[in-house]
């Protein structure tokens, strides 16, 4: 939100009131409240992690191996005996630190293209544009599975591969929207009043832009959630002995019939936390969307 | 509700009738093999396929001794410069081409010198071969060579038919043509292999099957559940920690036999720049690690207590393990005391790089938990195993979790790994005495003269650990109660003489 | 038609070109040798050394693409490192697996997204409007691997009732092979509906706003007429685009389907070449998918043009 209140002091009167009245449609929407509720408590959960009250990670107890869930571990245990309370609660560490990082790779190199082909046209927009297609069209997973193989695995390198692959997307966006801001009268006059192109881009073009592109954002935060999930269940993301609820599922996968709760609550939370960013990016986008009152 | 259950319950009907009509034994593999050529090929479970597909010229025995199988009997020259062989009368390739001696000579020529050949190394001693008559051919060789017969009894041993691998070359594993029980009939990468009952066998009173149809299915849960709803009709390495689930399952039967191989952590000793970090420099650090890991206690958190814990390239069950060092047992206070003597009363960081795949990177936490109550703290590096071989051949690595599928003549256990020169010696260890020692071995045919060099070997190599051995993985079968006659190998394999339906 | 579907097709050749030079770099630069990879526990340098040569390994890197591509435009996509099959002949193999189970979950898609999303459309604002929404964004939300592991655990080992995995061609068992892949074509299928649902919903709105419904009320028609034949059927020219744009969708979800119940589809084929590093079959593979996308991207503009009159002059 801290974009939308740069924007505060071109045009203070209609952004105050529009920010009120996007907050007051936000606020009505039960679905996106849930949304917020759920995320906010994925992240508070993440935060805190260090905090809580449970074993670490990585400690290890070979008398309860497998145990089902009870009083002392509420969760149960895994394969080697550690708390799979406390391995979801630092995975969701790492699920949302992959979501947020991802998407932000994605928009630091999404955002100056989309916005240099949009604005330049020309060679520069073919070339982009191409570049963006050829992209497109390898499907998302085989470009990610073959990005984070070709990177060597690691979170960081999955989170890498999903910023790539989610990259055009934005850039189709930002090409988008800024070819249509650049039809808007006042853009002319601030070209005919001889404003510098960056800071044509500064002034109106961005602030234009970012209501799309944070509801694009906050679902490729879904997106990008689900795939290092599906990236660390082939064995391509997060690295054991650090957890992330891909990879417990990855092994989960092997204990089914000894120890179900081990596959059960990954996928829980990872629905959870999905489920909320979707509600929340689907009420922005009713919120931000200046048709409908 | 009720009326799907009742189609379920329909449509399951209408498989197990379909599934008991033909004598069609479906075996769930682990993997989907790589091309079916024993040339060329090099997964394990393409010889799980083989057993069925392509007989050699002698087998083995649960006990590991050697037996006739194409060949009939064989005997050494005195300087045990030359194999003498006879071979089985009246056997008829698939494609009815005879087995005689010139298609013996033929293969091994094909063996030592197709350029995709991996058998080279093999049958590396063999200098010529000689057809003395239509069922004797002579195995001239360079030296003695007493693991000769032992790779006989696998890939170097299986005959194929000379007038298919000449017509088809490099192509010849699209459809193989051997002499085996089974003919090839059809394969689907990553679906299934059939092969079909190969009706002028020699031994074809002995197999009672019509096809057996191979289907790799990768995840362990998924094969058992396929096993026990009747699509399987036995499957091979099943989970370790399914077995107490398979076990208790009355339609079940469960067979076990310790393999030939070996798990262990392989040191970095002199191999590139990356050598020179405690674990390589120092023994008694390494010692120290060893010291630090109940090889039982891993066992029985890992795989629920199956498998054989071990200390050298041999199982404690082999003919071949130097008793004189048994298993160790765990002593933190002995580590830590060799590690003071080291110069590490604090404690030290190493890295050990392991394969990304879930059982393995569970054993090594186990033993990075262990290792750390040591004060040894282990960094555990993930890669997938076609890096890890690299950075392992490469020297890029200071200790790299691997392992060895195993092979019949101790010397393939060994030989490769501890000597100077040897192929797969990635540790880079150069002990000149261990040299002499293994070479030694290598040319006797006398077992207890061999036995006495592994164990003079041995006393050196527990001291130096190029290799930290820690358990041997016991294959484990999962069949359907309807089959009987079934025979637990050590080298794997599913042998298919003698099985049949009870039904 | 002719020449918008020419122009088209003209601004596609720069992009297929792109993506076969990114396919092959990418390949090129994954770590781990594929000679060693195919060696295995064997590695005997002669032979590495005549595997590297024998597929042009050693070449510079320009080289070994223009080898490539030469025969990529003459049919030839090369053959598998692992199993020596012809990458084409895999691809062919594989591929009707890979439509069965795409068609299967399209078809469970639709039968669950297009009803729910004219439901939703035309409750608006109602708890089943509301309902229909969460449900179909929940759909979005399950990770599928996950929910297919979970359906394997309540239906295969719990209850018995379906093989875990297995397959079984149309043509060889109908029956077997419909019931081996009713599970997966689901849980592909549920990621799907929501989409679906979702858009159906969007396009049934815009449409049930129209003069043109207006006035088919105004007439005193049936309000079912007017929703089936008059709004659906307008609403059915988004729905058909969507349905097509989904192609990539289900190719993803299919590599993680596949995977779970040991399909041997494309999905499966493509994760199995990059762990063993056969690069010929990755290449072919992406480079194929890719084409195959674009092509499909080119029909939905196409079909959109056709069934949407109003675009059609420009």
């Amino acid at each position: 939100m801290s974009a939308l209140s740069d924007t505060a002091g071109i045009a203070p009167g209609p952004q105050k009131r529009m920010k009120s009245r996007v907050w007051a449609k936000f606020r009505r929407n039960p679905s996106a409240l849930l949304g917020a509720v759920l995320v906010a408590f994925f992240v508070c959960v993440a935060l805190l992690a260090p905090v809580l009250p449970v074993p670490g990670p990585l400690e290890t107890d070979w008398l309860a191996v497998r145990k089902p869930p009870s009083a002392a571990h509420p969760f149960g245990t895994d394969e080697i005996g550690r708390d799979v309370l406390s391995r979801m609660i630092w995975g969701a560490q790492a699920s949302l630190m992959a979501g947020v990082v991802s998407v932000f790779i994605a928009l630091l190199l999404g955002i100056p293209l989309g916005v240099a082909a949009g604005y330049r046209r020309g060679w520069t927009d073919a070339a982009i544009s191409r570049v963006t297609e050829a992209l497109l069209a390898a499907p998302f997973l085989i470009l990610a599975i073959a990005l984070a193989a070709f990177l060597g695995p690691s979170l960081t390198n999955a989170m890498i591969a999903i910023g790539l692959s989610a990259m055009p997307a934005f850039i189709r966006l930002a090409r988008g929207q800024t070819l249509s801001v650049m039809t808007e009268d006042y853009v002319e006059s601030a070209r005919a009043i001889g404003l510098t192109d960056l800071a044509i881009i500064r002034r109106y073009i961005l602030p234009n832009i970012f209501p799309p592109l944070l509801v694009q954002a906050t679902l490729t935060v879904a997106t990008a959630i689900i795939a290092e999930a599906s990236l660390s269940f082939l064995g391509l993301g997060q690295q054991p002995p650090a957890p992330s609820w891909g990879s417990m599922l990855n092994i989960a996968k092997n204990f089914l019939e000894q120890a179900p709760w081990m596959a059960m609550w990954p996928g829980i939370a990872i629905f959870l936390v999905v489920l909320g960013f979707n509600l929340l990016g689907d009420g922005l986008r009713d919120a931000l969307d200046p048709r409908e009152t | 509700m009720a009326l799907s259950k009742k189609l379920a319950l329909a449509l399951a009907f209408g498989l197990a009738a379909g599934g008991a009509s033909a004598a069609d034994l479906r075996i769930g593999l682990q993997e989907d093999p790589d091309i079916l050529d024993p040339d060329q090929s090099r997964t394990f479970v393409g010889r799980i396929v083989y057993a069925s597909l392509c007989d050699k010229l002698v087998d083995i025995t649960p006990g590991l001794e050697i037996v006739p199988q194409l060949a009939t009997g064989w005997s050494w020259s005195d300087d045990g410069m030359a194999l003498t062989m006879t071979l089985r009368d009246g056997v008829t390739f698939h494609d009815g081409t005879p087995f005689n001696a010139a298609a013996v000579a033929a293969n091994i020529e094909r063996s030592q010198t197709m350029p995709e050949s991996r058998r080279k190394s093999e049958v590396k001693s063999i200098a010529s071969t000689e057809v003395v008559d239509d069922y004797t051919i002579k195995f001239n060789l360079t030296a003695p060579d007493a693991t000769l017969l032992a790779q006989f009894a696998d890939r170097s041993g299986m005959m194929m038919s000379p007038t298919a691998a000449a017509e088809t070359g490099a192509d010849f594993g699209l459809t193989p043509v051997c002499s085996g029980p089974f003919s090839f009939k059809e394969r689907i990468q990553q679906d299934r292999i059939v092969l079909e009952k190969f009706a002028g066998y020699w031994n074809a009173d002995e197999i009672s099957f019509d096809s057996v149809t191979f289907l790799p299915i990768p995840d362990t849960t998924v094969r058992l559940a396929n096993l026990r709803s009747g699509d399987l009709d036995m499957l091979e390495r099943l989970a370790a920690t399914d077995l107490g689930s398979a076990k208790g399952d009355d339609g079940l039967i469960i067979e076990q036999a310790v393999s030939l191989g070996y798990q262990g952590i392989t040191m970095n000793l002199a191999n590139g720049e990356r050598a020179k970090n405690p674990l390589g420099e120092d023994a008694r650090v390494r010692k120290a690690l060893s010291l630090s890991i109940d090889r039982n206690v891993l066992n029985q958190v890992v795989f629920e207590g199956a498998f054989a814990p071990g200390n050298q390239p041999f199982p404690p069950t082999s003919p071949w393990y130097d008793t004189r060092f048994p298993v160790p047992e765990r002593d933190v206070d002995a580590a830590k005391a060799l590690l003071a003597e080291a110069g590490y009363e604090s404690g030290l960081e190493i890295e050990i790089q392991v394969t990304n795949n879930p059982v393995q990177m569970q054993m090594m936490q186990v033993v990075q938990a262990m290792a750390s109550e040591a004060g040894i703290d282990i960094k555990l590096v993930a890669k997938e195993f076609a890096t890890l071989l690299k950075d392992q051949s490469a020297g890029d690595f200071t200790a790299s979790q691997i392992g060895w599928s195993g092979r019949v003549d101790p010397d393939g256990n060994i030989h490769q790994f501890m000597t100077c020169n040897g192929g797969i010696n990635d540790s880079k260890v150069c002990i000149p005495e261990v040299d002499a020692l293994l070479d030694k071995a290598r040319v006797s045919t006398d077992m207890a003269e061999r036995k006495a060099s592994y164990d003079a070997a041995r006393e050196i190599l527990i001291e130096e650990l190029p290799i930290l051995y820690l358990y041997h993985v016991t294959w484990i079968w999962a069949l359907d109660d309807k089959i009987a006659g079934f025979v637990p190998y050590p080298d794997g394999m599913i042998r298919l003489e003698g099985v049949s339906f009870t039904e | 038609m002719l020449g918008f579907l020419a122009r088209r097709i003209l601004i596609a050749i720069p992009t297929v070109i792109l993506i076969s030079v990114f396919v092959f770099t990418l390949q090129k630069l994954l770590p781990g040798d594929p000679v060693l990879a195919m060696a295995g526990e064997e590695r005997d340098p002669e032979v590495l050394a005549f595997l590297r040569e024998k597929y042009r390994l050693n070449d510079p890197l320009y080289m070994q693409y223009f080898h490539w591509i030469g025969g990529v435009l003459q049919g030839d996509l090369g053959i598998s490192l692992r199993t020596r099959q012809p990458v084409l002949t895999l691809i062919g193999e594989k591929l009707p697996v890979t439509i069965q189970l795409a068609v299967m979950a399209l078809i469970i898609a639709v039968f669950i997204g297009v009803p729910t999303g004219i439901l939703s459309a035309y409750r608006k604002g109602t708890w089943i409007d509301w309902l229909a929404n969460i449900v179909a964004l929940s759909g979005l939300s399950i990770p599928n691997f996950w929910l297919g592991i979970m359906l394997i655990l309540l239906v295969s080992v719990n209850l018995g009732w379906l093989p875990a995995s297995g397959y079984a061609p149309l043509s060889e068992d109908p029956l077997r092979s419909i019931q081996t892949m009713i599970m997966p074509a689901f849980v592909l299928g549920t990621g799907l509906a929501a989409t679906l649902m979702r858009h159906t919903r969007s396009a049934m709105l815009g449409v049930l706003k129209s003069d043109y419904v207006r006035t088919a009320r105004a007439k005193g028609l049936n309000e079912r007429v007017v929703i089936l034949k008059h709004a659906l059927r307008n609403a059915l020219v988004p729905i058909v685009t969507v349905a097509t744009l989904l192609f990539g969708e289900l190719l993803a979800g299919a590599v993680l389907t596949e995977q779970i119940f040991t399909i041997p589809g494309f999905g499966k084929l493509v994760v199995d070449a990059v762990f063993n590093r056969d690069y010929a079959v990755v290449q072919g593979i992406v480079l194929c998918t890719a084409v195959a996308f674009i092509a499909m991207n080119i029909l939905a503009d196409a079909a959109y043009r056709i069934l949407n009159p109003r675009m059609r002059d420009t």
